[in-house]
């Protein structure tokens, strides 16, 4: 164990985050040194919540510094937890309270046009993350953290998913390659997290030593709340494996493929074109409906030509992927856009929502339109085409009066 | 020098002196009527300015001994060149040298560039500023460092205080880009150039002394003359007035912060949707990151529903320029240029017009521009739950901001402030605000990145939001939401001593502002 555990971000720059730094000692009681951006409003409160934590890990003589930067209470705690266990061996996990809003799942094949990347251990971020509206946000703790900072951003990942209000978005997180992402579970499956990123995923066998782990720490908290599954191909083994990984877990809700690494991997340079990743999309989207499940493209790293992104976006839905993921919070609405129904899809959509009010209005257990036999699968497409075209306002609320005809 | 205080029209406790002087508390909005004359400084004589126009003197320090500098005056400054003024400075250097003491100073705006001012407020050459304290001498006069207490006015309410006498400057001095030896100046042409002087109009017309002081002096005619020469005493030529780089102002530039932008572009979608934006329609926008933001969203609302704007009120700055030339709207009324841009336009475009407060927030004028205005984007530090808002102080309670246009634009038919609900886990909305500097019944609709708070005092926009897919919560609401993300905050405890009065555009004071005690 450390003389001196530290954790946490300082520096000009720093905000919504602090830096703790503890030296415990044998005796001499509890000193707190504490200079604080927000002193004025809030001395007393981070005090108590560090004496609150210290003594929560029977901590009783002890030097503890932290420099703060206006860092909310769930950062504080995180930041405060990882200096106390980089001083003392425990497994006991302070908690602060979860809030009701991520206390919900979502479904299987929930909608997953935009997924926002969020840095595990920089709280500022992830604050406003939610207000952008991406349908999903993704905690990270793989490669956007830096080696010696995994555990602290495993705290911080998991008070965001207990405290953190997203406004809605599905709440992802990237664990680390296996084996350390197996550890990273731990962190995050009890705290209603509702999907795993699986990073660098090659065979079958990956996907399901997650799946068990997942099953395993739900089963011991006694928990039931879904948790999917959705592995990122960055690789060509990846690439060729597609539909066994797709296929190896009732929990695999998408397969995702990350380019960066993937045309790394042939040797070759990523280009804006996509030539040489071609073949991998196309592959990656055929395996993942083959097993009935999304397909999910590779991030747009310019995040300054939205015009580009608008064109790849359109590329990638007409190839089948259902969504991307985004790295900058301005991408989304563009994401959106481009993933928005055509009109010839709105009005096809119309039809077939129409009918299927009809057919069930006349208590017919088949929805046909003309002479064509309408199967469910394709009113819930139909639905969720409206849907999206109500919520970019490309149709009216009360469309049904209008078309009735 | 215990002073009794009592209760103004917002419930806050008001000295009956500051300074010495008796003061009038806030009585409400349009409350507070003044009869008497305009205040009219000595009558001057033709016959004691040199006949051949020539009122040129060697330097400053002359200017400021022949205009008859003594202790316990009042100096007069503008603040056209922002962060790049040079001369406010070396005013006091002079005034130290000639042992002058217990002056007052009567900048309409000063920045961190006048930190240097602190020694001159320390050897007793400054009693105290009339003004507003930015960064350095906001955070000296909150320690209680300064004699005397502040007086934050407007930019309308100092116009006010020199017209009805409340303020009598001795001295002005009138730093010009360009002036000729009779004293006609103006700011639209030399290195520092900084497009018009309106803010030093008052003075000129009002000071007993008005001294010009120029580095790019031209044979008479100076054309145009923003400052007329038959108000002004002396000339005087230097090497450098300012820094051209620094008057420039650095925040300029539209925001890239996705948050703020997120609010941007949601303030102009509520205009938009409760049909702000329209043919013939104005507005004002000021100067930072997120305005501008602002400003670049109704460009493109505009251009989309060919919708064309009567007239912007300026900050004048490039984006908005853009929007003149490219036919958006009919004309920039201006009164501050931010950029070059605004510069150039100003100098070359006839519909890139010159204001002064006078024209646009004067509270002895009979009318001004303020309330034609259809709606106004402003910022604040705080607002309380019954839309009173704060803008010169933070919750810490340091006086770190001045008042600006910000009081007088509140007049405008919407008032909007767009601002985050918290800043560095510092709540913006709140029971109470630190120090009121505009009443809660001007302030019509607060944007946030989680939720719009409109004022129920405006229920035509809350029955046009009724339906409306934006997310329209209460302002308790919000605040709840502030507070659940942040904690509760604390109650500051602040000094006995007031160190400023923020006074309101009629002359009256609104509050005052504490001590802070470190």
């Amino acid at each position: 164990m450390a003389q001196i555990g530290t954790a946490g971000n300082q520096g000009p720059d720093i905000r919504s985050d602090c830096f703790a730094s503890l030296k415990i000692n044998k005796s001499g009681g509890i000193k707190i040194f504490l200079s604080s951006k927000v002193d004025a409003l809030y001395k007393n409160s981070i005090q108590n919540l560090a004496l609150q934590i210290l003594d929560f890990y029977n901590v009783e003589h002890a030097e503890l510094e932290i420099i703060d930067r206006g860092a909310i209470s769930l950062i504080l705690a995180a930041r405060i937890e990882a200096v106390v266990k980089e001083c003392l061996e425990s497994d006991d996990e302070f908690l602060l309270d979860m809030i009701p809003e991520n206390q919900n799942s979502t479904e299987k094949d929930h909608r997953r046009r935009s997924r926002l990347y969020l840095p595990g251990n920089s709280p500022k971020l992830m604050l406003n993350a939610g207000i952008h509206k991406p349908d999903a946000v993704i905690l990270d703790l793989e490669d956007s953290v830096a080696p010696d900072k995994k555990s602290e951003a495993r705290l911080v990942v998991r008070n965001s998913l207990r405290g953190l209000n997203f406004y809605g978005a599905e709440r992802m997180v990237r664990i680390n390659q296996l084996p350390a992402g197996l550890e990273d579970l731990e962190y995050v499956v009890p705290h209603y997290v509702n999907l795993i990123l699986l990073p660098k995923c090659e065979t079958a066998d990956q996907v399901q030593a997650v799946d068990e782990k997942i099953t395993q720490i739900l089963t011991e908290a006694g928990l039931e709340h879904p948790v999917y599954i959705m592995p990122i191909i960055e690789s060509a083994l990846g690439v060729v494996n597609a539909y066994q990984i797709a296929a190896a877990s009732d929990r695999v809700a998408a397969l995702a493929i990350g380019l960066e690494d993937y045309t790394a991997d042939l040797g070759t340079q990523r280009t804006r074109e996509g030539r040489e990743s071609f073949y991998a999309r196309n592959q990656l989207v055929n395996a993942a409906k083959a097993a009935g499940i999304q397909a999910i493209d590779s991030v747009f790293s310019d995040v300054a030509d939205m015009e580009a992104l608008r064109e790849v976006v359109l590329e990638a839905k007409s190839l089948g992927f259902d969504g991307m993921g985004c790295i900058h919070p301005r991408q989304i609405k563009v994401i959106h856009e481009a993933f928005a129904p055509t009109e010839a899809e709105i009005t096809k959509s119309k039809k077939i929502v129409l009918a299927f009010d009809d057919a069930t209005k006349k208590g017919l257990g088949v929805v046909s339109l003309g002479s064509k036999m309408i199967d469910p699968p394709v009113v819930k497409r139909a639905q969720n085409t409206i849907t999206m075209a109500l919520e970019a306002s490309l149709i009216q609320e009360n469309w049904k009066e209008n078309d009735q005809d | 020098m215990a002073s009794k205080f009592v209760k103004n029209a917002v419930g806050r406790m008001i000295p009956e002196k500051i300074n010495g002087k008796p003061v009038i508390p806030y009585q409400g909005v349009h409350k507070y009527i003044t009869d008497g004359k305009r205040y009219a400084p000595p009558l001057p004589s033709s016959a004691n300015y040199p006949e051949d126009g020539n009122k040129q003197v060697k330097d400053l320090k002359t200017a400021m001994k022949n205009a008859g500098i003594k202790d316990g005056m009042t100096i007069s400054t503008h603040h056209h060149f922002r962060n790049g003024d040079l001369i406010a400075n070396q005013i006091f250097q002079v005034a130290s040298e000639l042992g002058i003491k217990d002056l007052v100073w009567f900048p309409s705006a000063s920045f961190p560039c006048h930190e240097p001012i602190i020694d001159y407020l320390k050897d007793g050459t400054i009693h105290h500023i009339e003004g507003s304290m930015n960064g350095p001498l906001g955070r000296f006069a909150s320690l209680g460092h300064m004699r005397g207490a502040g007086v934050l006015r407007s930019h309308g309410g100092r116009y006010q205080s020199v017209q009805d006498g409340e303020v009598v400057i001795d001295i002005a001095v009138i730093a010009a880009p360009t002036a000729d030896p009779f004293g006609n100046a103006n700011g639209l042409t030399g290195e520092s150039a900084c497009g018009l002087l309106g803010f030093a109009l008052a003075d000129s017309q009002y000071a007993h002394k008005v001294i010009v002081v120029t580095d790019n002096l031209v044979p008479f005619p100076c054309i145009p003359w923003q400052i007329q020469g038959n108000y002004v005493d002396y000339v005087v030529e230097v090497d450098h007035i300012g820094i051209p780089e620094r008057i420039i102002s650095g925040t300029t530039r539209i925001t890239r912060s996705p948050d703020r932008l997120f609010i941007a572009e949601l303030t102009a979608k509520f205009c938009d949707e409760v049909g702000i934006i329209k043919n013939g329609f104005s507005f004002q926008a000021g100067a930072g990151g997120t305005s501008l933001a602002i400003g670049n969203y109704f460009g493109e609302i505009m251009r989309e529903k060919g919708i064309k704007a009567r007239f912007a009120r300026g900050g004048s700055n490039q984006y908005l320029v853009d929007m003149l030339e490219e036919g958006l709207i009919d004309y920039i009324l201006d009164g501050q240029t931010f950029d070059l841009a605004g510069v150039r336009s100003m100098r070359e475009n006839p519909n890139h017009v010159n204001t002064s407060p006078f024209t646009s927030y004067n509270y002895h004028g009979k009318g001004n521009f303020a309330g034609i205005v259809d709606v106004v984007i402003l910022g604040a530090t705080e607002v309380d739950v019954n839309y009173n808002a704060n803008v010169v102080t933070h919750s810490d309670g340091y006086l770190l901001h001045g008042i600006g246009g910000w009081q007088n634009c509140l007049f405008s038919k919407t008032v909007i402030l767009p601002i985050p609900l918290f800043r560095d886990r510092i709540p913006i909305i709140r029971d109470e605000v630190t120090t009121i500097c505009g009443p809660g019944e001007l302030v019509d609709v607060i944007v946030t990145e989680r939720g719009i708070a409109i004022n129920p005092r405006r229920k035509d926009l809350l029955e046009k939001t009724a339906n409306s897919k934006l997310p329209i919560l209460s302002i308790e609401e919000l605040k709840d939401e502030g507070e659940r993300i942040c904690g509760v905050p604390e109650p500051v405890k602040l000094g006995e001593k007031v160190i400023a009065a923020i006074n309101w555009v009629d002359g009256t004071v609104i509050d005052v502002v504490y001590q802070v005690i470190e």
